[in-house]
């Protein structure tokens, strides 16, 4: 079987690199969850974190294909072409893909449109609802810990109640790489393979393996307007208000979330080195800063929010 | 209070794009936040150019509303850690909090153990799988009771090197002797725990002498600033890797079968891959490589690795701690829980740990208790036959006692249901450790490590 396989030296433990590490203590957590839990799902959106955590899932299995299914909770407001890199993802890795739909929940009246409009904060109960109805008792996410403080405490394997619960009092101390999954009937684990990753090296990650994103993620012409220090694109479920001034811009998004509440950045970098790039910079530049620029750091804490949102 | 400007120096976070990532080396801090813990992690996180512009703003912000600093802009470094304070006095949190920097040389996972809550049980999670760690003394109080405590369990923990920082040397104008004199003492608790590697650097947390770059406050130190000695020490995997033996816990066995990838499938490689089956697991030690003989527990068997696998690349050697995939030469029966091995290195199977372990529950641990014991990537049930004792942190004897509390170290005889093959932890870490867990709920009770059986 050989012939169809590269070669390549391995790295030894002394020229290890940080993305080798990590890579290597991700699948080690993969296939742990997939060893010890009967129905693991991945929660796959099409962002960057879990494109990661799926590609390492089929390294992981090599040659076998990816043992679990994913699960997508669409708003029903996402963007269109993140939709077809999921449909195309999941085409191409010939693994099945369940949708929690909050259209669905909207049109029956188990849910209710929000004043503002914005759909993020009504995921919560479809997704714990596809859990239940999945059986799944362990969930992956792409969550890292370096998003936000209380991140920054949460288990690799996280345990949930009954209600999908985190109870940051109760969690469980977790030593070298011993990973205690244990649960009883009704409460699940989140699994988090990339916690220990940095935004930088995920992009570092996809730079150096060479993984497909949804095109957004890439510097492309699109009709904006300004809303709290973001630019938001102009949609059917985004339009813009009396007195917002639509501009085309050339711009990109650093993360995959609502049409309707997800910000693009002025940004012309249109591959992912030129990311890799960007965010680099970005951290050397807005260092130090007194008064960072008001627009940017929004976008910033947006971005963050959203990423650790579930 | 800590206040500085944030137009502080420091050495740039990264050279560029194009600069590789790095090596990865994980610590931990430890003291009380008397010490100017929170202070020292502020510091490094800002002067290594970690914090993001609008975290930074965020923080002076507060500060101002705090009525901290008279310049403007000037920032309390504790801040940067003070979400977590905050939550913990609402009880939301006891425990470690992990951060992340990086330098141009390597990227560094922080796990910030609060001080004062709990020490034992967040400095055994936050220092298990440490390179090394940062112990706070404040130069004004020289060596505390708790100092001692975290030395000793840095000591049963093995983590190859331990920094003492000295901190406050500013309240003391700086006095080498100030220093000296606490220098000498953590030498002499050094020899007495034998610990091996142990530095100790004079710094100011608050006004940045000696944490990201030499001070010129401290002319009769010529040793190196705190980040600058991070960079350059050993990882546990650089230090061990060549002195130990090839060990694989098999997590699962790849056999694609009929779920090959649709991608391969559609290259035409179902005959290739038909007879596919590889031992996947992440190597917890030494080096394997193709053509290697190994051995197989419990089966019993020696075969040879013909293949190691990183997902799609055969590779021809690979170390710790990388995940691979081993094809072996001999249809070997084993699955999840077995071990594979440099032939002739695996040592004998027990069926009763001696160990000494950190009881991290509430509930008192006591002879009798049936448990469950997780050992690489097996659980086997377990009764604790005998509480033998507990480890005194301050005289570092132990003391009789049959039970164990929370935060306790214990000296217990666990009789286990089947065969592991464990190592003392300080002859291999990885082979030693192991958890200690309820049957029922699945709560971690205690983290445990193999010692020698007593004479």
């Amino acid at each position: 079987m050989t012939e169809i396989q590269a070669q390549a030296p391995a790295p030894t433990a002394s020229v290890l690199d940080t993305l080798d590490a990590l890579e290597a203590e991700a699948i080690h957590v993969i296939r742990e969850v997939v060893a010890e839990f009967e129905r693991p799902v991945l929660l796959f959106s099409g962002g960057k974190d879990s494109v990661v955590v799926l590609h390492l899932a089929a390294k992981a299995f090599w040659p076998a294909k990816v043992p679990f299914p994913v699960l997508h909770v669409d708003t029903g407001h996402n963007f269109p072409e993140v939709l077809r890199f999921r449909d195309e993802t999941v085409a191409r890795l010939g693994i099945r893909l369940e949708v929690a739909s909050v259209q669905d929940y909207l049109d029956d009246g188990r849910l209710q449109e929000r004043a503002d409009g914005t759909r993020n904060p009504l995921q919560t109960q479809p997704l714990l609802d596809a859990i239940a109805a999945g059986r799944h008792d362990a969930v992956f996410g792409g969550a890292r810990r370096d998003e936000d403080k209380a991140r920054a405490k949460e288990r690799i394997i996280s345990l949930r109640d009954e209600f999908g619960q985190w109870d940051p009092r109760n969690q469980r101390p977790e030593l070298w790489s011993l990973y205690n999954g244990r649960h009883t009937v009704g409460q699940h684990v989140r699994a988090f393979p990339i916690s220990n990753w940095t935004e930088l090296d995920v992009w570092r990650y996809l730079e150096r393996e060479g993984i497909a994103l949804p095109p957004l993620y890439f510097a492309h012409e699109r009709d904006v307007y300004a809303r709290d220090g973001m630019w938001l694109a102009v949609s059917d479920v985004s339009p813009p208000r009396e007195g917002e001034t639509v501009e085309r811009r050339t711009v990109r998004y650093r993360t995959v979330g609502d049409l309707s509440c997800t910000g693009a950045v002025v940004s012309t970098a249109s591959t992912v080195s030129d990311i890799v790039r960007e965010v680099a910079a970005s951290t050397l530049t807005e260092r130090g800063a007194t008064r960072a620029d008001d627009r940017l750091s929004e976008a910033a804490m947006e971005d963050r929010k959203k990423d650790g949102y579930f | 209070m800590s206040t500085t400007t944030p137009a502080a120096t420091g050495t740039p976070a990264t050279d560029g794009a194009t600069a590789p990532a790095g090596t990865l080396f994980r610590f931990a801090t430890a003291g009380s936040v008397d010490d100017g813990k929170s202070t020292l992690v502020g510091r490094l996180l800002h002067d290594s150019k970690a914090i993001l512009a609008d975290q930074l703003e965020s923080v002076a912000r507060t500060s101002a509303e705090r009525g901290f600093g008279g310049e403007p802009g000037a920032i309390d470094f504790a801040l940067l850690t003070d979400g977590l304070r905050a939550e913990r006095e609402q009880g939301i949190t006891i425990d470690v909090a992990y951060r992340y920097f990086s330098t141009g040389r390597r990227s560094f996972i922080l796990a910030d153990c609060p001080g004062h809550v709990q020490y034992t049980r967040n400095m055994v999670t936050g220092s298990a799988t440490a390179d090394a760690v940062v112990v706070l003394v404040d130069v004004r109080n020289g060596v505390l009771e708790q100092t001692r405590r975290h030395l000793a369990v840095v000591q049963l923990l093995r983590v190859p090197h331990v920094i003492v920082a000295v901190n406050k040397i500013d309240l003391t104008g700086y006095d080498r002797d100030a220093f000296a004199a606490v220098a000498d003492e953590v030498a002499g608790l050094a020899r007495d725990l034998g610990l091996p590697d142990v530095h100790v650097v004079p710094v100011s947390a608050l006004a940045g002498d000696n944490v990201v770059e030499r001070s010129a406050n401290t002319p009769w130190y010529d040793g190196p600033a705190l980040l600058e000695l991070l960079e350059g020490l050993s990882t546990i995997d650089e230090l061990e890797t060549d002195l130990e033996a090839l060990r694989l816990p098999v997590q699962l066995v790849v056999r694609p079968q009929g779920a090959l990838s649709p991608e391969l499938a559609a290259s035409g490689a179902d005959d290739v891959f038909r007879d596919y089956r590889a031992f996947a697991g992440r190597i917890e030690s030494g080096t394997v490589r193709v053509g290697d003989a190994v051995e197989v527990f419990p089966a019993g068997v020696t075969t040879t690795v013909v293949g190691i696998d990183r997902g799609p690349v055969a590779v021809e050697e690979a170390s710790a701690p990388l995940s691979v995939s081993l094809r072996l030469a001999d249809p070997v029966d084993a699955a999840r829980g077995a071990v594979i091995a440099a032939a002739g290195s695996l040592p004998a199977p027990r069926r009763q740990l001696e160990a000494a372990v950190f009881q991290l529950d509430a509930r008192p641990l006591a002879p009798g208790a049936r448990v469950l014991v997780k050992h690489g990537t097996t659980t086997v049930q377990a009764l604790v036959a005998d509480i033998r004792g507990r480890l005194d942190l301050d005289t570092v004897d132990t003391v009789p006692a049959d039970r164990l509390a929370t935060n306790d170290i214990g000296l217990v005889s666990l009789r286990l249901s089947a065969d592991l093959v464990a190592a003392p932890y300080a002859e291999h870490r990885r082979a030693g450790a192991f958890l200690v867990i309820h049957p029922q709920d699945g709560a971690t009770l205690a983290a445990g490590i193999v010692v020698e059986a007593p004479a």
